[in-house]
């Protein structure tokens, strides 16, 4: 399947990738709200380990992700220095404190606040990582709409899921050759040319592109009325697994873990403050 | 007919997406500021978005947005998401007005086609991105507001001058209403 390559589907035999797609995806959205509602450390620490332990279950070795793992090590080091550079304070305004370490130049100094706000919002998103590269890696594509669909999405949009997955690979593939192409005949998009006729010309390569795309939405709607999509509200699919109980184990977990974030959040306020 | 319409908007969410996919995570084209790319899918997004109306506008931006940040390899960045999402619907409230697909494009439905760009991705990127960053991550409010007013300004620029080419362009590859003479 062509979209494997883009979303890397790594099919393995583990109990991650047995669990039916409907519950990988409930558990990645219910494990990702809870994430990004709380800020307390110690409930992060314990998503963290969560996170973790389901890494090691789905038989996905580090090398094969490391990729994606480096490119959000970059992202994650360039936000942080941009936080530092733009607000040095952040810590300070949101935990009421201020404890000097060093300082560095001009309004720069590095605070103890500004250093364990700075490790939390590293940990937020840490926290997700494995979650998310899991639910790429292990989520056979073909599930996909499918599972959209059995938690309450309009099998429709479901449907456009599955189309954009299908079509990404033959898109890509037209856009390079048009991109040649129009190359091969003096349409340059590099540096060398000024921003605006670089604009200009990158309609040259988006044209024949939007051009052959129409057409294209045009023969698979066709095809698809003629196979009487969309008469009825339901629709069944070829792909799509009962629940076993490991399902609903997970869901149970996914769920638990929400609740538990979220009662953290109310009860105990949405930071963790050593400070005071 | 109007059960076609309805297959069609499916498809044109499936393919613009997709087509919002590769040229957000394929194509870069350097824009004048060291480092940044010119977000070439805005302008596909515009045009999609009139031709399709606010529905499929929105769909497009959220699954074309969120696809790209799960290929990134990291949980969507939930807030900028939205707010692909929310450019999509704000330029495609104003399909019905411009109705493209009559084939006519004139100055009046530029500056209208402008205005919607513009005021869709200035309030996308200054209000709506920034805020949803201060609530979700709790960012310092004036790096977030920062990253949002140069993505507003790159954003637009592309989404107007581009999008706008593209509008101009597909409407020409369309036989007007009357454009027949009898001889």
């Amino acid at each position: 399947m062509a979209a494997n390559t883009v979303l890397n589907y790594l099919p393995r035999k583990s109990v991650i990738h047995r669990l039916t797609g409907t519950t990988k995806l409930a558990f990645f959205l219910l494990f990702t709200f809870a994430s990004m509602i709380t800020y307390n450390t110690w409930v992060l620490l314990g998503l963290l380990a969560v996170s973790i332990a389901a890494f090691r279950l789905s038989k996905i070795k580090i090398r094969e992700v490391r990729f994606m793992m480096i490119f959000m090590l970059v992202f994650l080091l360039l936000n942080n220095l941009f936080i530092f550079l733009f607000d040095p304070n952040q810590g300070t305004h949101l935990y009421g404190t201020h404890h000097v370490l060093c300082h560095l130049f001009w309004r720069y100094d590095l605070t103890a606040e500004q250093l364990f706000y700075m490790v939390n919002i590293s940990l937020k998103y840490f926290v997700a990582l494995p979650v998310a590269i899991l639910f790429i890696s292990a989520t056979d594509p073909s599930e996909f709409a499918a599972s959209l669909n059995s938690i309450g999405i309009s099998y429709k949009v479901g449907y456009s899921v599955s189309i954009a997955l299908r079509y990404i690979p033959d898109i890509q593939r037209d856009y390079h050759s048009i991109s040649q192409a129009q190359q091969a005949r003096g349409v340059e998009l590099g540096k060398n040319e000024k921003f605006f006729s670089r604009l200009k010309n990158s309609v040259n390569i988006l044209l024949p592109l939007i051009l052959t795309s129409l057409n294209r939405i045009d023969t698979i709607s066709n095809a698809m009325e003629l196979r009487g999509f969309g008469k009825n509200k339901k629709r069944t699919w070829y792909t799509q697994r009962p629940f076993a109980r490991r399902d609903f184990l997970t869901l149970a977990l996914g769920v638990l873990l929400l609740l538990f974030s979220l009662t953290v959040t109310i009860k105990c306020g949405r930071f963790y403050n050593p400070f005071c | 007919m109007k059960s076609n319409n309805s297959i069609k908007t499916v498809v044109a969410v499936g393919i613009g997406a997709a087509l919002f996919f590769v040229l957000g995570r394929f194509v870069a084209i350097p824009s004048p500021v060291p480092n940044t790319n010119i977000s070439l899918q805005y302008a596909v997004l515009a045009l999609l978005a009139v031709m399709y109306g606010p529905v499929a506008g929105g769909l497009i931006g959220f699954i074309g947005h969120t696809l790209i940040d799960l290929s990134w390899g990291g949980s969507p960045w939930w807030s900028w998401v939205i707010t692909s999402a929310f450019v999509g619907v704000i330029v495609g409230l104003f399909a019905k007005k411009l109705n493209v697909q009559e084939g006519d494009f004139g100055k009046g439905k530029v500056t209208l086609f402008a205005i919607a760009n513009i005021a869709a991705h200035v309030i996308g990127w200054i209000v709506v991105a920034p805020v949803l960053d201060i609530l979700i991550y709790a960012e310092p409010a004036n790096k977030v507001f920062a990253q949002g007013a140069f993505a507003a300004i790159s954003n637009t620029i592309t989404a107007v001058i581009v999008g706008g080419l593209l509008v101009l362009a597909y409407t020409k590859t369309i036989a007007k209403k009357g454009s027949l003479d009898q001889e």
